[in-house]
């Protein structure tokens, strides 16, 4: 066996699928402790780590969400308590309620207004579809004006179902699965093809 | 309290002519037909003499009638504090002028009440200061509540076409006072809970002009009960004011059961006094937590809402619904409570007031917050009065009106409890009022679980309640009554009614029409805090933006409710 190879099993991967850019210098007492990654991995396991949500609460499942991020369920157990109402400051957008046509402009304001990248749940009914309000007022789903990566079902959602929500979309973001780390992919893609 | 008799007498006196104003016999109130040419002056007669007294506007609202040859009527509800009786007026008009004067200069609460009829149903009220459309977009076209307009029929808003007052757009007109300046607050921002606008002129930091938009969470109640059947719309009122859905479902169960002529067990009826009283409890936790977390104090909301968790047991536990709950039925309540009801009540019996005394010891004497909220939003009782305001923040007025106490209803009057008032008029008062108001409210609970009766938990009257499962099962007549109430609904009489509970902000109305079929012709609600929501604007002058802030939380603003 190569020094070169055996140098290589003896890599810690931390996550899958990494390539390594070389074997590091041996520490003094003999260890060889580096991480080798992708840099878009590393940053995707941060972000996903520390989401800031910004909470577009309108109606009921704003009740819902304050329950979430309360000390009983407490969303900071999943690193994403620090809720912001900026969205220059948040990168997760939790639509919770129901949003109404005078209200659709405000949203996609808002969402346009956030600094990529940029994740959305659509919490409960009214904002996944426009729930039991079939009406003159409503929206039907704010996939009509927005991307959105988890809808979490429920009129309202339990706040379990939501923490699951939160949970999925970090699975997401690991694996590349949002609608924004599509899109980059298919910009690249793109790109290289044009080259 | 006077008779019909003697009140038509009163009218009477001023209004002689049986053509203009002419009573309508039966109904759950007395109820008077006027003519459009002398509403203003009936009015003003109404307010001023002492033998009347309706100081209080509760509701303004129009229903439309196709067939008729007047084809809108527009209805007018109220109050006298003083005397304790209650009228309505019902001014038609015809399809082709459906035009007829305000009574704002006579009550001011009738400003947004009759904004919301001119934009749902197409009625122009004429010498109204600021006659546009309320809570649909500017975009919008038609008049949502006609019974010809298609309920799924949408308009798109684009970006440009948001509303904004006309002075915020006007020029400045004096360039050199260049402190001026205009400030927009919401739709989306962290102090207005739930979705309400505000625009502001400031002089440096001191307001001097403010208008409210709301409507962001017109979620079309009316429209969609007029298309459902009669127990349908329970849900749809759970999500009115959603910090408290039990007592929307009561007041609406309890007007229903009025026109049907009947009542609920007495069982259903302790359920329905205790699981309203929690929800008045959480209600008002949340209303302190979040003003005490907009003016800075994020510490007694956590406490409270520890209290809410504990309280969302006691209701999941009856219901599977922490928020939303759908429990009451029309003669009833869907389920019986499970066998440890009492115990994990009176487990909030006693925890609650611990938390309730933590925040107090925090907040009560802290001088922060008296500088923040004593003689901040300061409203007279007069003016609460005149503006259409009832509830908790009313009776921070001094004005000891609780319908509970003055139209008991459930049996309220058989329970030991107090109405506290506080005579600040402001935040702080308000804040008084609240706290001492969970306490009341936590003894009504303490006294209706001690009495609660055994029995059955809804009406054995099948043309109202379902039958219980085991008879559908066994029993031919049982069936069929099942796949009548399933497939057509129930049938009320038709007739109409006015039904007004004492909900978390206030007096919580519905007025509903119904034509004899299975689902309601006319639901209008008169949502406690869409009349105090539009004195806000009037309220915030001279004050700065911090006040603002805490002035509406403590006014309890629900978007479910306000915009329906």
């Amino acid at each position: 066996m190569k020094r070169e190879d055996a140098t290589r099993q003896l890599l810690p991967t931390v996550v899958p699928g990494v390539r390594e850019v070389g074997a590091a210098e041996r520490q003094p007492d003999g260890s060889q402790i580096f991480l080798t990654t992708r840099w878009e991995k590393l940053l995707d396991a941060a972000r996903k780590n520390s989401l800031w949500p910004f909470p577009f609460g309108t109606a009921c499942c704003a009740i819902e969400f304050m329950s979430v991020v309360m000390s009983h369920y407490d969303l900071a157990r999943f690193g994403a308590e620090v809720v912001r109402f900026s969205p220059r400051q948040s990168d997760l957008l939790i639509v919770a309620g129901t949003v109404t046509d005078k209200m659709a402009p405000v949203l996609v304001r808002i969402y346009e207004q956030m600094a990529e990248p940029k994740y959305v749940i659509s919490m409960g009914a009214c904002a996944c579809t426009g729930g039991f309000y079939r009406a003159y007022h409503v929206v039907q789903g704010i996939d009509e004006f927005i991307p959105v990566d988890v809808y979490v079902p429920g009129c309202p959602p339990t706040p379990e179902a939501l923490l699951r929500g939160v949970v999925r979309l970090q699975e997401m973001i690991g694996s590349g699965e949002t609608q924004y780390q599509r899109n980059v992919a298919a910009q690249k893609a793109a790109a290289s093809v044009g080259e | 309290m006077g008779t019909r008799e003697q009140r038509l007498a009163a009218i009477r006196k001023s209004f002689p002519d049986e053509a203009l104003v002419a009573e309508v016999p039966g109904g759950d109130l007395q109820t008077f037909r006027v003519d459009r040419k002398v509403l203003v002056d009936l009015a003003r007669h109404l307010k001023d003499d002492p033998d009347l007294d309706f100081k209080l506007l509760l509701d303004v609202c129009g229903v439309d009638y196709p067939e008729r040859a007047e084809r809108f009527e527009s209805v007018y509800h109220l109050s006298s504090l003083t005397h304790g009786h209650r009228i309505r007026l019902k001014v038609p008009m015809p399809a082709d002028a459906p035009v007829v004067p305000s009574v704002y200069p006579v009550w001011r609460s009738a400003d947004w009440f009759e904004r919301e009829a001119f934009d749902l149903m197409g009625i122009l009220f004429s010498g109204h200061p600021n006659l546009k459309r309320i809570l649909c977009h500017p975009a919008f076209q038609g008049h949502a509540l006609r019974k010809d307009y298609d309920p799924g029929q949408r308009w798109l808003l684009r970006e440009g076409e948001q509303d904004e007052p006309v002075w915020a757009r006007a020029v400045q007109e004096d360039e050199d006072h260049f402190e001026t300046q205009v400030l927009n607050l919401g739709p989306s921002h962290p102090a207005s809970h739930g979705t309400l606008r505000t625009v502001v002129r400031l002089d440096g930091e001191v307001i001097t002009q403010a208008e409210t938009e709301i409507g962001y969470l017109h979620r079309c109640f009316e429209k969609m009960a007029e298309s459902h059947t009669w127990n349908q719309v329970i849900p749809y009122t759970d999500r009115l004011n959603y910090c408290s859905s039990m007592m929307n479902g009561v007041g609406y169960a309890l007007a229903v059961e009025k026109l049907l002529g009947v009542e609920a067990p007495p069982r259903a009826q302790s359920i329905r006094i205790i699981l309203s009283e929690l929800s008045r409890v959480m209600d008002h936790i949340v209303d302190i937590g979040a003003n005490l977390n907009d003016i800075g104090a994020m510490t007694p909301f956590l406490y409270m809402y520890e209290a809410r968790e504990e309280l969302y047991t006691v209701l999941e536990a009856c219901c599977g619904s922490r928020l939303t709950m759908s429990y009451v039925r029309v003669g009833g309540v869907s389920h019986d409570v499970p066998a440890d009801f009492g115990e994990g009540v009176r487990f909030i019996l006693k925890r609650v007031p611990q938390l309730v005394a933590d925040m107090e010891r925090l907040i009560t004497e802290n001088r922060i917050f008296r500088q923040r909220t004593e003689g901040v939003g300061k409203l007279s009782s007069e003016d609460a009065i005149d503006w259409g305001w009832t509830g908790p923040c009313l009776r921070a007025c001094g004005v000891p009106f609780d319908v509970r106490k003055s139209y008991p209803y459930m049996g309220y009057d058989q329970l030991d409890f107090k109405v506290p008032i506080a005579h600040g008029g402001d935040t702080f008062a308000r804040y008084l009022v609240r706290v001492e108001e969970i306490k009341q409210s936590l003894r009504i609970v303490e006294q209706a679980l001690e009495a609660m009766p055994p029995g059955p938990i809804i009406i054995s009257d099948h043309n109202v309640a379902l039958p219980a499962k085991e008879k559908v099962y066994t029993e031919m007549e049982s069936l069929i009554w099942h796949f009548k109430l399933v497939m057509e609904g129930m049938k009320v009489p038709a007739g109409e009614v006015y039904g007004f509970t004492e909900a978390a902000n206030g007096e919580l109305g519905y007025y509903i029409v119904s034509d004899g079929s299975g689902k309601p012709y006319r639901i209008k609600v008169r949502p406690p805090c869409f009349a105090i929501f539009q004195a806000y604007p009037h309220m915030l002058k001279g004050h700065m933006i911090p006040d603002a802030v805490a002035i509406l939380g403590s006014l309890n603003v629900i978007a479910g409710e306000l915009d329906r």
